[in-house]
C-alpha cells in the first residue's frame, strides 16, 4: 500500500494527541496530574494540536473535503465513520475536563465529581478512537498484513507510549513534578516492542490467503504468470495498492524502527531513573524525540509492508 | 445508506465471461470506456492522454495471464471489472453513504455528488474494481451500464452493458444471476462457472467459466523439424517455418 504522507503524519500525530490525553484524563481522576499551569496549559494544547493536525491532515487527502460532514452519517457500517464521529465528540468533554482544569481550582487529590467524570468520559472516548482508527486497516479484507486481531493492539499501545513520552517530555522540560510517569512510558514502550514484534513475526509466518490462480478463477494450486498487463503505465490501483520501494528495506527499516523506536527510548529512560537537573530532561527529550522518529517509521512500514490482492492481477503470485 | 440490503435483492444482474473464447482483444473495455466516458458517471478523466504516462479511469482492464494447466501452459486473457458482489466491503466501508448497493438488482453503484474522495472503498476491494478519478476527486466504477439496461431508446438488443454488445467472440454474457433458469445461470451450470478468490467472502455475483481441457491438442504441438529426413526437406522446413 502506498504510505502516503498524509495518513501517516494522521496516525502518528492523533496517536500521540490521544495518548497524552487518555494519559492527562486518567491521572486527573486518580490525583496524579500536576497541578502546575506551566506544565497544564502547554500540556493541554498539545495534546488537542496534536489531535486536530492530525485530522486536519486526514481532511487534506480527501478529493472532496468541505463534504466532510457527510463522513459523519454511516457509522452503522463504517468505521471510517465512528472514527469521524468519535475524532469530533471526544472534542466536547475533552474540552470541558481542560476548562474545568485549567481555569477552576481544582484539588488535585480529590479532583470533585464533575472533573472524575469528564475525565473518565474523555479517557473512554480517546480508547475509543484510536481502536477505530485502526479497525479503518483491520477491517480491511484485501490486505493480509492488517485484517488481523494484533492490529488493533499495536495502534493502542504505541499511542500509549507516544502520549507518555511527551509528557514525560514535558514535565522534564517545564520543571514540573509527575511522578511516574517516566515508569508508565516504559511500560507503553515495552508493550509497543510486544505488540509489534509479535506483529512483524505473524505477517511473516502467515500462509498465502490469495493466489494469483484464485484471483483468475482457475484451480488455486494452478501456476500463474503475468504476460501481458493491461496498459503500458502504472495506473491509480497500481500507484495506490501497488507500492513496493520500502519493502524492499524492510528489514533494514525494521531494524532501525526497534532501536530508534523502542531500544534507545529505554535505555535513556532507565539512565534517567536516578537522575534530576538538565541532564534528565536532555534524557527526557531525547527519549521522546527517538521514539517519535520510530514510530513514523513502524507506520510507513505498515503501509509499505501491506500487499493488497489487487496485485495479483499485476504480477504478484499470492498475498 | 452504506448498509447491505436487508433482504437478499430479487434479482442479481452480472456478468459470465467465457476465459476459453476471451481472445484478449480489448474491445470490451474499449467500447466500456467509450460508452461510459458519456454515461452515468461521465466523465472517465484521462491525464496526459497524448504523453508519456499516459493514465486514466477505466472500468474493465484485460490482462493476458501465462497459466499452467495439467502440464500445458496456455495463454488466459483475463477481463476485470466489478463483481457486483453480494458481501461488497466497498459499501460497508463507505463513510458517506455514496457507495450502496441496489435492491431491485444488487448493482453497485457510487453516488458522485456524495462521495469525498476518501479511497477507502478501493483499498477494500481486491477485485481492482474501483478507480479514483484524480480530476474530479471521486471514486468511479462499473455501473453495468444502467443507462444501457433499462434504456427504452435504444434497440432491445441493445439493452446490454456496453462490453457484453462489443464482444467479437462472444465471450460475455449478461443476465440474472439468481434466475436458475436463465441463460447465465444455465451457462454456470454446464461450465461450472467460478467465483474470483471466493476465500476473501465477498461472494461476487459475476462468474468466470474456465479454459476447457486441451490436453490432446498440446500434445499434438510437437516440433515438426527434428522428424524431417534429408537435407533438402530440412532446408524446405527451414525455409517454410
Amino acid at each position: 500500500m502506498h504510505p502516503a504522507y498524509s495518513v501517516i503524519l494522521f496516525t502518528v500525530s492523533s496517536g500521540a494527541g490521544y495518548g497524552m490525553l487518555f494519559l492527562m484524563s486518567i491521572l486527573a481522576g486518580l490525583g496524579r496530574l500536576p497541578i502546575d499551569p506551566w506544565f497544564s496549559w502547554p500540556a493541554f494544547v498539545i495534546a488537542l494540536g496534536l489531535i486536530s493536525v492530525g485530522l486536519l491532515s486526514s481532511l487534506l487527502h480527501l478529493g472532496h473535503p468541505e463534504r466532510f460532514l457527510r463522513a459523519l452519517t454511516q457509522w452503522r457500517s463504517s468505521w471510517l465513520s465512528r472514527e469521524g464521529v468519535l475524532a469530533i465528540g471526544t472534542f466536547g468533554p475533552a474540552g470541558l475536563f481542560a476548562l474545568g482544569w485549567l481555569f477552576f481550582e481544582v484539588d488535585t487529590q480529590s479532583p470533585g465529581l464533575a472533573i472524575v467524570l469528564l475525565s473518565v468520559v474523555t479517557a473512554v472516548l480517546c480508547v475509543a478512537t484510536v481502536f477505530s482508527t485502526s479497525m479503518i486497516y483491520a477491517s480491511l479484507k484485501p490486505i493480509p498484513q492488517w485484517c488481523r486481531g494484533d492490529v488493533p493492539y499495536g495502534y493502542l499501545t504505541l499511542s500509549f507510549a507516544s502520549g507518555a513520552l511527551l509528557l514525560n517530555a514535558l514535565a522534564a522540560l517545564t520543571g514540573s513534578t509527575f511522578d511516574g510517569i517516566s515508569i508508565v512510558a516504559l511500560i507503553g514502550l515495552v508493550l509497543g516492542y510486544a505488540v509489534k514484534t509479535r506483529y512483524w513475526r505473524g505477517i511473516r509466518a502467515a500462509n498465502p490467503l490469495s493466489t494469483a490462480g484464485s484471483a483468475i478463477g482457475l484451480e488455486k494450486g494452478t501456476s500463474v504468470r503475468s504476460l501481458d498487463p493491461p496498459h503500458t503505465e502504472p495506473n491509480y490501483l497500481q500507484k495506490e495498492m501497488g507500492y513496493r520501494v520500502a519493502r524492499k528495506h524492510a528489514d533494514k527499516l525494521r531494524q532501525f524502527a526497534y532501536i530508534v523506536g523502542f531500544g534507545v527510548p529505554v535505555l535513556v529512560l532507565l539512565i534517567g531513573l536516578g537522575l534530576s537537573g538538565p541532564l534528565l530532561t536532555a534524557l527526557a527529550v531525547i527519549a521522546a524525540v527517538s521514539a517519535h522518529v520510530g514510530i513514523v517509521v513502524e507506520r510507513w512500514l505498515f503501509f509499505a509492508e501491506a500487499t493488497h490482492a489487487v496485485t495479483l492481477y499485476y504480477g504478484a503470485e499470492s498475498i | 445508506m452504506t448498509d447491505l440490503p436487508a433482504t437478499t435483492p430479487t434479482r442479481k444482474l452480472g456478468l459470465v465471461i467465457d476465459l476459453d473464447t476471451c481472445v484478449g482483444c480489448h474491445a470490451c473495455a474499449v467500447n466500456c470506456k467509450e460508452w461510459n466516458s458519456g454515461g452515468f458517471a461521465a466523465p472517465l478523466s484521462d491525464t496526459d492522454p497524448y504523453g508519456a504516462e499516459p493514465d486514466g479511469v477505466w472500468f474493465n482492464r484485460v490482462h493476458s495471464f501465462e497459466a499452467d494447466t495439467k502440464g500445458a501452459g496456455r495463454t488466459v486473457h483475463f477481463p476485470r471489472s466489478c463483481l457486483h458482489c453480494d458481501n461488497a466491503l466497498c459499501v460497508t466501508v463507505c463513510p458517506t453513504g455514496a457507495s450502496y448497493k441496489r435492491e431491485e438488482d444488487g448493482i453497485v453503484l457510487v453516488d458522485e455528488d456524495k462521495c469525498i474522495g476518501c479511497k477507502l472503498c478501493s483499498w477494500a476491494c481486491p477485485y481492482g474494481a474501483r478507480e479514483y478519478d484524480v480530476n474530479e476527486g471521486v471514486m468511479k466504477k462499473c455501473t453495468l451500464c444502467i443507462d444501457r439496461i433499462y434504456n427504452e431508446n435504444l434497440d432491445e438488443a441493445q439493452r446490454v452493458p456496453a462490453c457484453v454488445s462489443t464482444c467479437p467472440v462472444s465471450a460475455r454474457h449478461f443476465g440474472d444471476l439468481s434466475d436458475p433458469h436463465s441463460a447465465v445461470s444455465q451457462l454456470v451450470a454446464d461450465r461450472g462457472g467460478q467465483p474470483l478468490m471466493p476465500e476473501l467472502g465477498y461472494a461476487p455475483v459475476n462468474r468466470y467459466l474456465s479454459p476447457r481441457s486441451e490436453t490432446s491438442q498440446a500434445a499434438a504441438l510437437e516440433p515438426t523439424a527434428d522428424s524431417v529426413e534429408g537435407k533438402f526437406l530440412q532446408w524446405v522446413d527451414r525455409l517454410l517455418s
